[in-house]
């Protein structure tokens, strides 16, 4: 029935996804401690990429600033952690609000003022500097020596969020998890249809009565309060928090090639995307550091991130799943959005 | 008092000019192709390393390292339009900015295989030296890169506006099909633009050498400089992006002085987001099509 | 009882130009009304202002009694005017039916309901059997009639088509006249911008001409094509009833 095809994702699907997981979860009692500890941050920036992923694939903004995001959330999480002994729960909800807000106040400058495209990418650019600059020189969050965590000991607390590198492993994974369902939920919901209207062609989707300057405001904030969280997580697993690494165009840059590389906008192209890119450019930094070429690591991963937009221009997700069905038939995953290579 | 404001805004004036040749580059490449080089810093430090090399290496007076970068990068930018960049020219923002950063970071890459990761400072025998207008002392480092740098603009003004290449660029920018209708040679045009855009940023980096020691991770800093210097200038507009490095040069300087070193960029960014946020066009700059 | 839509003196310049120029005329709520005109003669520009894509620079404009000039283009849809584009705009990455399910989110928050929505509009325009194609697929006339659909989803009072016939062969038309008629039986008021003096003789009950802005004439399409200055500045000495 009709009802029941709009609420849940088809049930190939989610069972794949849940497959999926679990493979990663019993990874988790096996890998190494490397292993272990990247896998951890491919899920924690995959994450932050899905908050993004949203805003740009559903809502039609594109920042290229999110670090402004994750850097509140990572702040919030440490200094009321650090200085105030708080639980870092705590931290990641107050975080998540002040993202809120600071997104919120962003958005609505920019759109109160016609501010779109482009201009409102570098915008963001634009916040996320200044905000990086001004920690930079805030004694209250540790200006540049930063803040750190104290060291782990004692057992694993899930209240506290601390516990060893396996225990940040099942967290994040559950975080990645909570992120491909939330994104399938918002895209079957009212919202979904709505953002990707409102992304397509502002002014017709106007005339149909979308409320288009609401819209973008809540799908920034939404994904900048979603940012946060991810930077919230990242700086427990890190153990310390810098404005330059977490605020800095690094972060920004960093989150922004999973989602495209792998599927804008989609479920699963977060995912895959910062699976295979940052694996990826680890691995060309230790070939160079073993062949003691320094940058060549960068030479190869540049090279990388060329022939991925050239060859595929919707990310690597869409691209198995076409294939997948004109070799089989077969549709998996239902409507998968297209198109987001042409120009807007 | 007076002498120390003067010496300041003086230093500020003149790396305005240099900024404003870097922002140039950038603002041109807009203004014709509608694209942003985010792999433009990466070219300023292009040039950065050439400049060492002259003079370190081959004891060149900074001016001929200058030619030569803009030579070079002239011929990188020309290439990598004709090659890679042109088909990207239709493509959605945020595909751009990915190739952009790939261009940057196999430039970076290259630097740093070539030269390792330490910074290399540059040996120029004018690195300290000042000279002395009125009550006001001037580096002479920064004289030259200021004066040459001025004397560059002049020449690219001069060719836009009375060669006939230079009017064909123009009136791409203004109208693209338009100028399509007309004949325009549009390829040709992209890439000389592309050429254009990439040596300013090279002949910059060959005259900021003197001051700057030279490091691949500079990359992004001079990237982000040329974008605050271009935005508030206005994106697209040849005058403006003079305006812009010399609002930045000032404002850095001033910033410098009243507040801490470290926070002398916060002023440029808080001008930056004003500027997007009241007029995103800037001073002078064209509408987005 | 009050008009649907009425127009008091409304203007709308641009620099220079004066697009519409003091235009007055009331709609009672029943039936087609075309708005025909000349090319420039600022039909388009009329449309934008009723449906909020633009603020008229003088003037008046109520729906239903309740002025809504000023009100932006949202707002003035939820209030029950839908329109379609002279360009058509379909959103390219959604299929037939969930470009047509976005105009019944004004008044749903709930998908399936959107769906049902689209797909009875879809139904009222003859597109049913298409509801699943991906937009790429549809011919010139579909996309005309996917406008449409589009703009009832959103469960207008008043729906204004511009020129939903350009570009359609006759049988083509005459297809979609029928649509029209079809909807206007249904109690749905129709104002349509259109060239072809043919269709608007066979499609509307009412005619208002425009000319450089400014409105020349009103009446029955009898009574507008032998209607002197119709005929000098518009139809021609030529043209037959």
């Amino acid at each position: 029935m009709q009802k029941k095809r709009d609420a849940l994702p088809d049930r190939g699907a989610v069972l794949g996804c849940l497959a999926a997981f679990a493979v990663l979860a019993m990874l988790g009692g096996v890998l190494n401690p490397y292993l272990i500890s990247l896998l951890t941050i491919v899920f924690l920036f995959t994450f932050i990429g899905q908050s993004w992923s949203i805003m740009l694939g559903l809502g039609g903004q594109l920042s290229i600033g999110h670090a402004l995001f994750v850097g509140i959330g990572a702040y919030s999480v440490a200094v009321l952690n650090i200085r105030y002994g708080l639980s870092p729960w705590f931290g990641l909800v107050v975080g998540m609000a002040l993202a809120a807000i600071v997104g919120a106040t962003l958005a609505w400058l920019s759109f109160r003022f016609e501010v779109r495209g482009i201009y409102f990418a570098l915008l963001t650019i634009a916040a996320a500097e200044f905000a990086r600059v001004v920690f930079s020189g805030w004694e209250f969050v540790g200006a540049m020596q930063g803040l750190f965590f104290p060291a782990q000991s004692g057992p694993n607390s899930f209240w506290m969020l601390r516990g060893d590198a396996r225990f940040y492993y099942y967290v994040s994974l559950a975080a990645v998890l909570l992120g491909v369902s939330a994104t399938a939920l918002i895209r079957r919901s009212f919202l979904g249809y709505v953002w990707r209207a409102m992304r397509d062609d502002e002014d017709a989707s106007r005339a149909l009565g979308v409320r288009t300057f609401l819209h973008k405001i809540l799908v920034v904030s939404f994904s900048g309060a979603w940012a946060a969280i991810g930077g919230g997580l990242l700086a427990l697993v890190q153990g310390s928090v810098f404005p330059d690494s977490i605020m800095g165009m690094g972060i920004s840059v960093d989150i922004l090639v999973g989602p495209i590389v792998g599927g804008l906008g989609t479920a699963f192209g977060p995912l895959i995307g910062t699976l295979i890119t940052l694996p990826l450019d680890h691995l060309a930094s230790a070939i160079g550091n073993r062949f003691g070429i320094p940058g060549l690591n960068n030479v190869g991963y540049g090279l990388a991130l060329i022939a991925a937009v050239w060859l595929l221009p919707d990310g690597i997700w869409p691209a198995i799943v076409n294939s997948v069905k004109s070799i089989t038939g077969f549709s998996w995953f239902g409507n998968l959005q297209r198109g987001m290579s042409r120009s807007d | 008092m007076l002498t120390l404001w003067g010496n300041v805004l003086a230093s500020g004036i003149l790396m305005g000019l240099v900024y404003g040749i870097i922002a140039l580059g950038l603002t041109i490449i807009f203004g014709v192709i509608r694209i942003v080089n985010f792999a433009h810093g990466a070219m300023v430090v292009f040039g950065l390393y050439v400049g060492y090399c002259a003079g370190a290496w081959w004891g060149i007076p900074t001016i001929v390292a200058a030619v030569s970068a803009g030579a070079l990068l002239f011929v990188f930018g020309y290439g990598l339009e004709t090659s890679v960049v042109k088909r990207f020219v239709t493509r959605p923002h945020h595909i751009q900015f990915i190739l952009f950063i790939g261009i940057s970071l196999v430039l970076s890459g290259a630097q740093l295989i070539t030269f390792g990761p330490d910074p290399r400072p540059s040996v120029s025998h004018l690195s300290f030296e000042t000279i002395a207008l009125g009550p006001i002392r001037l580096d002479l480092a920064r004289l030259q890169a200021a004066t040459v740098a001025a004397v560059m603009i002049l020449a690219l003004a001069a060719f836009l506006k009375y060669s006939t290449f230079g009017r064909f660029i123009r009136a791409a920018a203004d109208n693209r099909l338009g100028g399509l209708m007309v004949g325009l040679p549009i390829p040709k045009i992209y890439a000389m633009t592309f050429g254009i855009g990439a040596a300013c940023a090279g002949v910059a980096g060959a005259l900021i050498s003197p001051l700057f020691d030279a490091q691949p991770f500079l990359a992004v800093d001079f990237t982000l400089l040329a974008f605050v210097t271009v935005i508030v200038g206005g994106l697209g507009s040849f005058v403006g992006a003079l305006v812009g490095g010399l609002t930045i040069g000032l404002t850095e300087a001033v910033a410098a002085l009243l507040f801490a070193p470290s926070l002398k960029s916060a002023l440029s960014y808080g001008l930056l987001m004003i500027v997007l946020i009241v007029r995103p066009r800037g001073f002078f700059g064209a509408k987005e099509t | 009882m009050t008009d649907l839509l009425e127009l008091d003196a409304v203007s709308r310049r641009f620099g220079g130009l004066l697009a519409v120029d003091n235009v007055s005329f009331r709609l009672k709520g029943e039936g087609i009304t075309a708005l025909v005109g000349p090319n420039g003669a600022g039909k388009t520009t009329c449309f934008n202002l009723i449906a909020g894509a633009l603020p008229p620079t003088q003037g008046t404009i109520r729906f239903g009694g309740e002025i809504i000039s000023g009100l932006p283009a949202e707002d003035i849809c939820r209030l029950g005017i839908g329109r379609t584009f002279q360009v058509v705009r379909p959103m390219r990455d959604m299929t037939v039916v969930e470009n047509v399910m976005i105009g019944a989110f004004s008044w749903t928050r709930k998908v399936s309901e959107a769906r049902d929505a689209a797909r009875e509009a879809l139904d009222m325009v003859g597109l049913g059997p298409k509801a699943e194609a991906a937009i790429s697929r549809l011919t010139l006339p579909d996309r005309k009639m996917l406008e449409t659909a589009k703009a009832l989803s959103t469960r207008p009072r008043l729906l204004l088509l511009d020129e939903v016939m350009a570009g359609l062969r006759p049988p083509e038309a005459a297809a979609v006249v029928a649509v029209l008629r079809r909807l206007a039986e249904r109690g749905l008021s129709i104002l349509l911008v259109e060239h072809v003096m043919r269709i608007v003789m066979e499609a509307a009950e009412h005619v208002i001409v425009l000319h450089h802005g400014a409105k020349i004439a009103e009446g029955t399409p009898r009574y507008i094509v032998s209607h002197p200055e119709v005929v000098a500045g518009y139809l021609g000495e030529g043209f037959r009833a």
